[in-house]
């Protein structure tokens, strides 16, 4: 019997091949296309809408730039959360992990894949942000300052590659396309009426809402030490668990 | 070169896949036979990595399947021609499995050609495919990364007769240059056209194993039908002929008796008693024909002695 010398054999694709191959499979489909366009648009129609309708002197190109990313920090999760889901809706993943059976690898190369994802919408609305500055400057309505300041660029970074991991974390962990989104959306929602409401939950809310914990981040003074470890909380609770225990399943589970 | 060892999968207490052992060595096809629910799918899986076996291994080309550390380039798995993305286009799916195989990419556009899709088709969105483009593409998508095993789970679902012939074809190129093919059916006729080995599973276990010559031989059995039956019976037991198995009377003649004997001997012991004789002749298929019948359940009537050889088939 011969027994295949794994030294010789075609090494295993590198993590960055993956990884690239995962950024591919978010847009090859005409699904997955049309969703990255429509964030696409509502990052522009957003910074032309506020264009339009603003006093010139409130128009700077950060404040652009923070406007364009509304909508991306709403829709893109959705992108994370397809790309895991849509290999059991899809049930790709035969193929998915019979090429590649370290499903861990797998997961990792989606997470790098939004986060270059979310790095690219950031760009897009830097670009939104100067380019909206310079045409209103031209046009007359835009007469705020130039400047994006590295700290506010970096912070909404980090809040944007948060927001799409966290949405790829539910995907890990319900692995079920519809529950993902439903629970993504109601489940924030939720928390933040019900921590409003209950007294007791007021100061905890604080720590576990990521909308209450990221806005300090995005803000224009620089986040307190305790802001940091409250969006910090936010990230371990909403993204750091649901990835370990989906990564737990996907491991045991079987895929068929 | 495939082989799974004593490989069992239990779901609670349902055991689905007990206790399966088979080799598919390289240049052979091994047909892979079983009604719908056996247990093949299970054991493809199994054999993938994508089901943990409760017991027992299966190793590929010597190793277990998740141990090769770029799998498409050794082993080509079609388990479900339907589990592709229905918004990618055929060219599309091919040109990321390139990608994870680390294979040029013109090895897409060469195996849309070799399976037929090339041109129109390989631009066209998977969802609008036919479930034989889509087994096609399975194909293409398989043998991408030029491997020397294959695993196919039902691959001839939904081709035409042409698309049986084409595949055949290919799986019998595909070995004869030294590759070893695992294929599932729940069909005996379509893999007894190109299989050498064959492998039966029923139940979650593998009744019946071994070259196709061998399991699929004619039976030294004669199947014989006469005017008086009751006649013919007491003939066929005064003579000590061993009577396996009763068929249902047919075209108005009474009932048959499937006899473990030569013609001629069931011929004198008839003419002896002065039974008339309505049908005497080869009984048909080999057992393992009537093995496959009766587990899935399509043979003609109940056969009132239990005779599945399973011991003769191993």
């Amino acid at each position: 019997m011969t027994v295949l010398d794994l030294a010789q054999a075609p090494a295993r694709p590198p993590l960055t091949r993956l990884a690239l191959v995962e950024l591919r499979k978010m847009t090859d489909t005409r699904a997955g296309r049309w969703l990255l366009a429509i964030i696409a648009l509502v990052a522009v129609a957003t910074v032309v809408v506020f264009m339009s309708v603003r006093p010139a002197d409130e128009q700077s190109a950060g404040q652009l730039f923070a406007l364009s990313q509304i909508g991306v920090g709403l829709l893109l999760p959705v992108v994370g959360i397809l790309a895991v889901t849509g290999e059991w809706s899809q049930r790709t993943a035969l193929t998915t992990f019979a090429l590649v059976p370290q499903r861990l690898r797998v997961l990792t190369a989606k997470l790098l894949a939004a986060v270059v994802l979310a790095t690219g919408f950031v760009l897009l609305g830097l670009a939104l942000g100067v380019l909206g500055r310079a045409l209103g400057g031209v046009l007359g309505v835009s007469s705020g300052d130039w400047d994006l300041p590295v700290r506010a660029v970096a912070s909404m970074l980090l809040v944007e590659i948060a927001t799409v991991l966290i949405g790829v974390a539910f995907g890990a962990l319900l692995m079920n396309t519809p529950v993902a989104i439903v629970l993504y959306f109601v489940l924030p929602t939720v928390w933040t009426t019900v921590g409003s409401m209950v007294k007791a939950l007021r100061s905890a809310s604080a720590w576990l809402d990521t909308n209450r914990a990221f806005e300090p981040l995005t803000g224009d003074t620089p986040a307190s030490g305790v802001e940091w470890a409250r969006a910090g909380t936010a990230v371990a609770v909403w993204m750091v668990v649901p990835l370990v225990i989906g990564a737990y399943r996907l491991m045991r589970r079987e895929v068929k | 070169m495939i082989e799974v060892e004593r490989l069992t999968k239990r779901y609670g207490p349902a055991t689905v896949v007990e206790d399966v052992s088979f080799v598919c060595r390289p240049g052979t096809v091994t047909g892979f036979l079983g009604p719908n629910g056996a247990g093949k799918s299970t054991t493809m899986r199994m054999l993938c990595g994508l089901t943990p076996a409760t017991s027992g291994t299966a190793t590929v080309l010597g190793v277990p399947f998740t141990s090769l550390p770029n799998p498409g380039r050794h082993v080509g798995v079609l388990l479900d021609a339907s589990a592709q993305h229905a918004g990618r286009t055929g060219r599309e799916t091919l040109a990321l499995t390139a990608r994870i195989l680390g294979v040029p990419a013109a090895r897409a556009d060469e195996m849309l050609d070799t399976v037929g899709l090339a041109g129109k088709a390989a631009g066209r969105r998977v969802g609008d495919y036919s479930l034989g483009m889509r087994q096609r593409l399975g194909i293409a998508q398989a043998l991408i990364g030029d491997p020397s095993v294959l695993v196919l789970d039902e691959p001839a679902n939904g081709l035409d007769p042409e698309g049986i012939y084409w595949m055949r074809t290919l799986l019998r190129d595909f070995a004869d240059r030294g590759g070893a093919v695992l294929l599932s059916s729940h069909l005996l006729h379509e893999v007894e056209a190109v299989a050498d080995t064959l492998v039966v599973i029923a139940g979650g276990r593998v009744v019946a194993s071994g070259t196709k010559s061998k399991l699929l031989a004619p039976s030294g059995r004669t199947f014989v039908r006469a005017l008086d039956p009751a006649a013919l019976y007491s003939a066929l037991v005064g003579a000590g002929l061993p009577v396996v198995r009763r068929e249902p009377p047919a075209d108005g003649g009474g009932e048959a008796f499937v006899v473990e004997a030569q013609g001629e001997a069931v011929g004198r012991a008839a003419a002896a008693s002065g039974v008339v004789l309505l049908e005497l002749r080869q009984a048909s298929g080999g057992g393992l024909e009537e093995l496959f019948l009766t587990l899935t359940g399509r043979q003609t009537g109940p056969a009132t002695t239990p005779s599945v050889p399973q011991e003769a088939l191993r």
